[in-house]
C-alpha cells in the first residue's frame, strides 16, 4: 500500500464538478506536483488532502489511515500557502513554533526545533523579527519552516512561489527540493508553471477540467504526452495537419511534402491527423534526421540562450524550431527558402487535438 | 486702442507664473463656508456650555469644584464605567465569533447579520426597555425585582445597543486580514477553534476591537433612557439629568468633563492601535 492514496476522489460544488474521479498513489518521500491551468481542480484536490474541503465521493488514506473525514487540525499535514499566511501578530520564532506549542511540546524542545528549522531555511538571525519586517522570499521560507517544524507526515504547497519575483522563485525552488530531499518528506506541490513542476517533481499529475490527463515522471510527461492537452500544455509544441498516405508504414504528408514516422498510424489513407512536433526535435538544414521539409523563414526571435525560428511550410502551416545561440550560428534571412529536418521518432500523433486554425498552430503553455 | 508691449522674457515669466498658479489647489469659497459652518456647529455648543459653567460668582470654577467634591459623580462614573466594561466583554464575546464565523463559513448571511445588528437604530431605547421590563418583571423570569437582576437586564440592553458599532468595527477589522488563509494555516498547524480565535484572530483585530470598545463605552457612559427606566439612578446618565434639574451650572461642568474623558478615550485608541495597524498594513508588501 502506498503512503498517500487518493481513490475515486470527487468534489462537486453544487452542479459544478471541480474534481472528477481522482486516483493517485504517492510513495513515502515522493515529490508529486499537480500541474494544470486555473480551474483544473488541482488546488481543490490539495485542499481535500489538507482537510479544508470534504470530498463528495472517494477516500483519502494516509499511511494506512483513512483521513477523508478527519478535520484539518488532526491530520498532521503541513501546508504552505501562496500568500505565506504568517501570523502578523507573532515573531518569526513564534510563527515557526506555533505547531509545536499546539502540540504542547516542552519550551526548550520548541526553542531547539525552531532554531533548527530557521537554520535550515537560512533565517537563523531573524528569530525575533515580525513578518512585516521580512521580504516576500523570506516570509515564504518562514512559512516553509513553520509547516515542517511539527514533523508532518505530508507537506502540501499551494503555488508557494507565485507571489515572488522570477529570480527568487528559481532560488527558492531549488531550496524547497533540497530540503524535501534532506528530510525525505512526502510532498504534494500545486503549480500552473510547467517549468516548476518538471524541475522539482519525481512525478507530475497533469490536470484539466477536474480530470487527470496524465501521471508520469517529468521525462515521460514531456516526451510521451498521453493526451493532446498534455502535449499542448507541457512545453512548446508544433501541431501539424498531416494527411495519412501509408498507415502501416507511418507515411504522411504535410502540404504535399512526404515524410515518415516510426510507428503505424491508426487512420484511413487520405484522412487528416494532428501531429505534434517539439521545437527541439527539428533542425535547420537536412542533417537533423531522415525527414526533410522545405519552407520559407517567417520569423527569427532572439531569446538569449536560444534563437527561435518560425518556418512557413505552406499557407498556414508553420513549424517553430529552437537553435542554441552560439557565436558561430548564422541566422537565416527572412523570406529565405530553407530546409528543416527531424527524425522519424520525433513526431507524436495527437488523437484529441483537432486540426486547428493557422494562428493557433503553435500552442504554447 | 492700445497696444500693450512687454519686455522680452516678460511673457515667459507670465506663462511660468500662470503654470505656478495652476499648480496651486483652487480655493473654493463655498468649501470654506461649509468648513467654517461645520466648525461653528461643533464648537459653539462647547463654548456655550463652558461659558455657562463659569457663570458662578465670585468663584467662576465653583461648578467644577462641586463636581469633584460630589461623591455621586464618582459613584455614577464608576458604576457606568463598570457596566461599560462588562458590556464590552459580553459584546465582544458575542460579536467576534459571530462576525468571524459569518465571514468564514456563511458569507451569504452577512447582509442578514448586518441588518440584525442595525435593529437598535430602528427600535428606540424606550421601546426596548419597555419590552425588557414587561418580559423580565413577570414570571417565569423575574429579574427587575432585585438590584443585581436589574443590573443584568441593563447590561443585556447595552449589549444590544452596542451591536451596530461593535459589529461594524469587528467586520472592518476582519476585512483587513486574510481571515480564511490565517484560519487554514492555524488549522493545518493543529490549532482548534478556540486557539485560532484567541491566539490568531483576536490579536490581529486589536485596533478594530479598541474602536468598538470605546464607542460602546461612550454610549454606555452617556445613556439615560434605559438606565432611568430600570431605576439605575446611580448611573452617570440619570445622575447628570438629576443634576440638571436641581443645579444650574454643575451639569455644564459635568458635560465638559465627560467630553474631555471621551477625547482621552479616543486618544487612547489612536495610541494603542498604532502598532497593530502598521503591522497589518505592511505585512506581505515588501
Amino acid at each position: 500500500m502506498s503512503f498517500l492514496e487518493l481513490t475515486g476522489v470527487q468534489k462537486h460544488f453544487g452542479p459544478t464538478v471541480a474534481v472528477e474521479d481522482f486516483n493517485l498513489a504517492a510513495e513515502r518521500g515522493e515529490f508529486v506536483s499537480f500541474l494544470g491551468p486555473s480551474g483544473c481542480g488541482k488546488t481543490t484536490t490539495l485542499r481535500m488532502i489538507a482537510g479544508f474541503e470534504v470530498p463528495t465521493a472517494g477516500t483519502i488514506v494516509l499511511d494506512g489511515t483513512d483521513i477523508t473525514h478527519r478535520p484539518p487540525n488532526r491530520r498532521n499535514v503541513g501546508m504552505v500557502f501562496q500568500s505565506y499566511a504568517l501570523f502578523p501578530n507573532m515573531t518569526v520564532g513564534n510563527n515557526v513554533g506555533f505547531g509545536l506549542k499546539v502540540r504542547k511540546r516542552p519550551g526548550d524542545q520548541i526553542r531547539k526545533r525552531v532554531h533548527e528549522l530557521l537554520e535550515l531555511v537560512h533565517l537563523g538571525d531573524k528569530l525575533d523579527r515580525y513578518p512585516y519586517q521580512l521580504s516576500g522570499g523570506q516570509q515564504q521560507r518562514v512559512a516553509l519552516a513553520r509547516a515542517l517544524a511539527f514533523e508532518p507526515q505530508v507537506l502540501l504547497l499551494d503555488e508557494p512561489l507565485s507571489a515572488l519575483d522570477a529570480k527568487i522563485r528559481v532560488t527558492l525552488r531549488h531550496e524547497i527540493r533540497a530540503i524535501q530531499r534532506h528530510l525525505g518528506i512526502t510532498t504534494v506541490y500545486v503549480t500552473h508553471d510547467q517549468e516548476e513542476a518538471l524541475s522539482l517533481s519525481d512525478r507530475v499529475v497533469v490536470m484539466s477540467e477536474g480530470r487527470i490527463e496524465q501521471i508520469g515522471t517529468p521525462f515521460d510527461v514531456y516526451n510521451f504526452p498521453a493526451t493532446g492537452f498534455v502535449a499542448s500544455f507541457v512545453g512548446t509544441l508544433n501541431v501539424l495537419p498531416a494527411v495519412v498516405v501509408d498507415p502501416v508504414g507511418g507515411g504522411l504528408s504535410v502540404a504535399g511534402q512526404a515524410f515518415r514516422i516510426s510507428r503505424p498510424v491508426s487512420a484511413r489513407p487520405g484522412s487528416t491527423i494532428s501531429l505534434a512536433l517539439r521545437p527541439e526535435m527539428v533542425s535547420l538544414g537536412e542533417g537533423g534526421g531522415e525527414n526533410v521539409l522545405r519552407g520559407t523563414v517567417a520569423d527569427v526571435t532572439f531569446l538569449g540562450s536560444i534563437v527561435r525560428i518560425r518556418i512557413a511550410i505552406a499557407d498556414g502551416v508553420v513549424v517553430t524550431l529552437d537553435e542554441f545561440n552560439e557565436p558561430t550560428l548564422v541566422l537565416p534571412q527572412l523570406e529565405a527558402s530553407i530546409a528543416i529536418s527531424f527524425p522519424a521518432e520525433g513526431p507524436l500523433v495527437l488523437e484529441s487535438v483537432p486540426v486547428i486554425e493557422p494562428d493557433e498552430l503553435i500552442a504554447e503553455a | 486702442m492700445t497696444i500693450e508691449t512687454r519686455a522680452p522674457g516678460a511673457l515667459d515669466a507670465l506663462v511660468a507664473s500662470g503654470r505656478r498658479r495652476r499648480r496651486l489647489p483652487r480655493v473654493n469659497p463655498f468649501a470654506w463656508l461649509i468648513f467654517i459652518l461645520g466648525v461653528l456647529y461643533f464648537l459653539l455648543p462647547l463654548v456655550g456650555t463652558f461659558l455657562h459653567s463659569i457663570r458662578t460668582r465670585p468663584d467662576i470654577f465653583l461648578a467644577y469644584r462641586q463636581v469633584f467634591a460630589d461623591s455621586k459623580f464618582f459613584v455614577g462614573l464608576g458604576y457606568s464605567f463598570a457596566v461599560g466594561v462588562i458590556t464590552i466583554v459580553v459584546s465582544l464575546l458575542i460579536i467576534v465569533p459571530t462576525a468571524y464565523w459569518v465571514r468564514l463559513k456563511v458569507p451569504r448571511l452577512r447582509p442578514v447579520v448586518e441588518f440584525v445588528t442595525l435593529m437598535p437604530f430602528v427600535i428606540p431605547p424606550v421601546v426596548l426597555v419597555f419590552g425588557l421590563i414587561r418580559v423580565y418583571s413577570s414570571k417565569p423570569l423575574v429579574l427587575t425585582a432585585t438590584n443585581i437582576g436589574s443590573d443584568f437586564v441593563l447590561v443585556c440592553a447595552y449589549v444590544i445597543l452596542s451591536f451596530p458599532y461593535m459589529y461594524r468595527a469587528v467586520d472592518t477589522g476582519l476585512a483587513a486580514i486574510d481571515v480564511r488563509t490565517l484560519t487554514e494555516a492555524a488549522q493545518s498547524l493543529g490549532a482548534g477553534w478556540a486557539r485560532i480565535l484567541w491566539r490568531v484572530i483576536f490579536p490581529n483585530l486589536r485596533t478594530a476591537l479598541l474602536s468598538g470598545a470605546f464607542l460602546t463605552m461612550a454610549i454606555v457612559i452617556g445613556e439615560y433612557t434605559i438606565a432611568n427606566f430600570l431605576a439605575r439612578t446611580q448611573a452617570f446618565g440619570p445622575y447628570l439629568s438629576l443634576l440638571g434639574r436641581s443645579q444650574p451650572y454643575t451639569p455644564a461642568a459635568v458635560s465638559l468633563i465627560s467630553f474631555g474623558l471621551t477625547w482621552l478615550a479616543m486618544g487612547a485608541i489612536a495610541f494603542l492601535g498604532r502598532g497593530a495597524r502598521t503591522r497589518v498594513q505592511v505585512a506581505g508588501a515588501r
